[in-house]
């Protein structure tokens, strides 16, 4: 096992007169095995985001446990020990443009991912280059430019292709590949499970989008208000849905080969 | 009989290093009482081409080539002000991509109405109310939203607010841009439903649905064109789309489509190989053929013609034979 995570818990608390409390995550357990590939599921403001936070350590838990490979991960404060943990758990963020500073060139980025695997120097240009490519970007497109020149598409490949590089053992990608157009997103897919393969990278895919987590992953956790509501194979899920909300959101969700009754 | 038709429409940028060709001959028909799915891949044109169907082009666009028919009439020769008098929300009417923030946020939902009706009617207040109360009991939607201002309502009820609105007039024809893309799905469906309602009510007769989602057009759109690089490549049924596709394109772009279905498991998930070209340059003959696995030596010279090729389907590839 990878990671363990237990009765994970988020409050959040807002207003200055008014104190009011938020539960953005409650009491979310979880497990994810070596090579896992799993989803977690919700629409905007389920707590999804939070969760993922907390297991990269951008955010303190309120309560509950992360173990990482057995490791307490909530207790790490030490540089060094967060630098080893960050070095084997990477996140992808939603919107890329968020990650990147606007007053350098990607080529930072990819030298700090370079730079973190403690690789020779020598090597540095071909091993950009060659992770590049593997997301489907001819490096002479996008070395050299910054953020803002990039499109969507491209500045979320750039982040798979430091994964890519990093090779890290666990990855949490939180809507990966939302704004990678279509006929590109099979190629990034396949490279997450290239990284399965040969690394036996295990894969937090965080998502609203159903079809993807039903496609890629081994399990899928529907969340709802800031609990896990269900938890399954994907096929178990989508046939035979237990909760309410599971239901509801296996109607509304449009699929391609079966059109909806009432309309 | 058609409700709207384009004829070889040519709407391009005009930027310092030439003309980017983003709509780039494009033959268009739409029958009265269906929806017509404009599909492709960001970067397609189509949000250029639905702007150039309702004539709302300014530079840097220009339309540079064709005739757009709406209801009979050539609104490709009018000039602005005839438009906005006796074209916009009344014949047609738009629901633009960024519609979740088209909404001044100082005004009321009645703020809204009030400008659009009066805009066309010589009406006092009271009937503005009581048209605005009408048609919001109509679609289903809680009247108490005319008073509230735009961040008062969630996200989904703001899109159906500003359906609502741009639909006052009755248009006979409705383009909506990713109306439901940032919405979560079950929003997304009653907005779609909504969409559908219109039609139903005889408030709009037909709708152009701009998105790059084909699941949902497979859900809302009776026929569905599919554009790359500036041009139709296929228009078709949504069945034979989804079901036969015959551009080596459609084809592709059905096959990296995700929903969670048995089907698309077993089908799997292709990508097509390389980007699509700059539309400063577009390569010649097909567009597509530097990414085609099928491209013969003519689709390197030679532009394919969009042709019928039976049962009102339409063709642009040199594999496909004409006829029935």
């Amino acid at each position: 096992m990878v990671l363990d995570v237990k009765d994970l818990k988020k409050v959040f608390t807002v207003g200055l007169l008014k104190r009011r409390e938020i539960v953005a995550v409650n009491d979310v357990s979880f497990e994810v095995k070596t090579g896992e590939f799993l989803s977690l599921v919700g629409e905007s403001g389920s707590g999804k985001t939070t969760t993922a936070k907390m297991v990269l350590k951008l955010l303190p838990p309120t309560s509950g446990s992360i173990m990482f490979e057995g490791k307490d991960v909530v207790g790490l404060k030490r540089l060094e020990e967060l630098r080893w943990y960050w070095k084997q758990v990477h996140g992808i963020f939603q919107d890329p443009y968020a990650s990147y500073s606007p007053l350098h060139k990607i080529d930072r980025i990819l030298n700090q991912a370079f730079t973190l695997i403690g690789g020779s120097s020598s090597d540095r240009e071909s091993m950009v280059k060659e992770a590049l490519r593997e997301v489907g970007l001819r490096p002479e497109d996008v070395l050299g430019k910054y953020p803002h020149e990039l499109s969507g598409g491209q500045r979320q490949r750039i982040m798979v292709a430091r994964c890519y590089m990093l090779r890290p053992k666990l990855i949490l990608a939180d809507e990966p590949i939302s704004m990678i157009d279509a006929s590109t997103r099979a190629s990034v897919l396949q490279l997450f499970s290239r990284l399965r393969e040969e690394y036996k990278t295990s894969v937090i895919f965080i998502t609203h989008d159903l079809g993807l987590a039903y496609y890629v992953s081994d399990g899928i956790m529907i969340m709802y208000k800031g609990s896990i509501v269900e938890k399954g194979s994907p096929d178990e899920v989508m046939e035979h849905p237990q909760s309410s909300y599971t239901k509801r959101l296996r109607e509304d969700v449009p699929l391609l080969y079966r059109k909806w009754a009432e309309f | 009989m058609a409700l709207l038709e384009a004829e070889d429409v040519k709407a391009y940028y005009s930027t310092v290093q030439g003309y980017i060709r983003a709509v780039d001959g494009v033959d268009l028909s739409l029958q009265k009482g269906l929806t017509l799915g404009l599909a492709g891949e960001s970067g397609c044109g189509k949000t250029t081409l639905m702007n150039t169907l309702m004539m709302n082009v300014k530079p840097p666009l220009h339309l540079m080539n064709g005739a757009i028919l709406l209801d009979g009439k050539v609104i490709s020769k009018m000039d602005r002000t005839t438009l906005k008098k006796n074209v916009w929300g009344v014949l047609v009417s738009t629901v633009p991509q960024s519609a979740l923030n088209a909404l001044m946020p100082t005004k009321r939902i009645l703020d809204f109405v009030e400008d659009v009706i009066t805009h066309h009617m010589n009406v006092s207040e009271s009937e503005v109310l009581s048209m605005a109360k009408k048609r919001f009991e109509e679609l289903n939607l809680p009247v108490e939203a005319l008073y509230m201002y735009p961040h008062e309502l969630s996200g989904g009820m703001k899109q159906r607010a500003v359906i609502s609105i741009s639909t006052l007039l009755n248009p006979k024809l409705l383009i909506v841009d990713e109306p439901t893309s940032a919405l979560d799905v079950s929003t997304q469906k009653q907005v779609l439903k909504m969409l559908m309602d219109l039609r139903k009510a005889a408030i709009i007769e037909s709708m152009v649905f701009v998105t790059h989602d084909i699941a949902v057009l497979r859900q809302i759109a009776e026929r569905i064109t599919i554009m790359y690089a500036g041009r139709v490549v296929e228009l078709s049924s949504s069945e034979d789309i989804l079901y036969s596709p015959k551009h080596p394109y459609t084809y592709n772009l059905i096959n990296a489509v995700v929903t969670p279905e048995p089907e698309v498991r077993k089908r799997g998930l292709t990508s097509i190989p390389g980007e699509p070209p700059n539309l400063l340059d577009p390569p010649k003959g097909c567009r597509f053929h530097p990414r085609c696995t099928r491209a013969i030596g003519v689709c390197r010279s030679v532009e394919p013609p969009l042709v019928e090729t039976g049962g009102g389907r339409l063709v642009a590839c040199h594999l496909v034979s004409p006829g029935a």
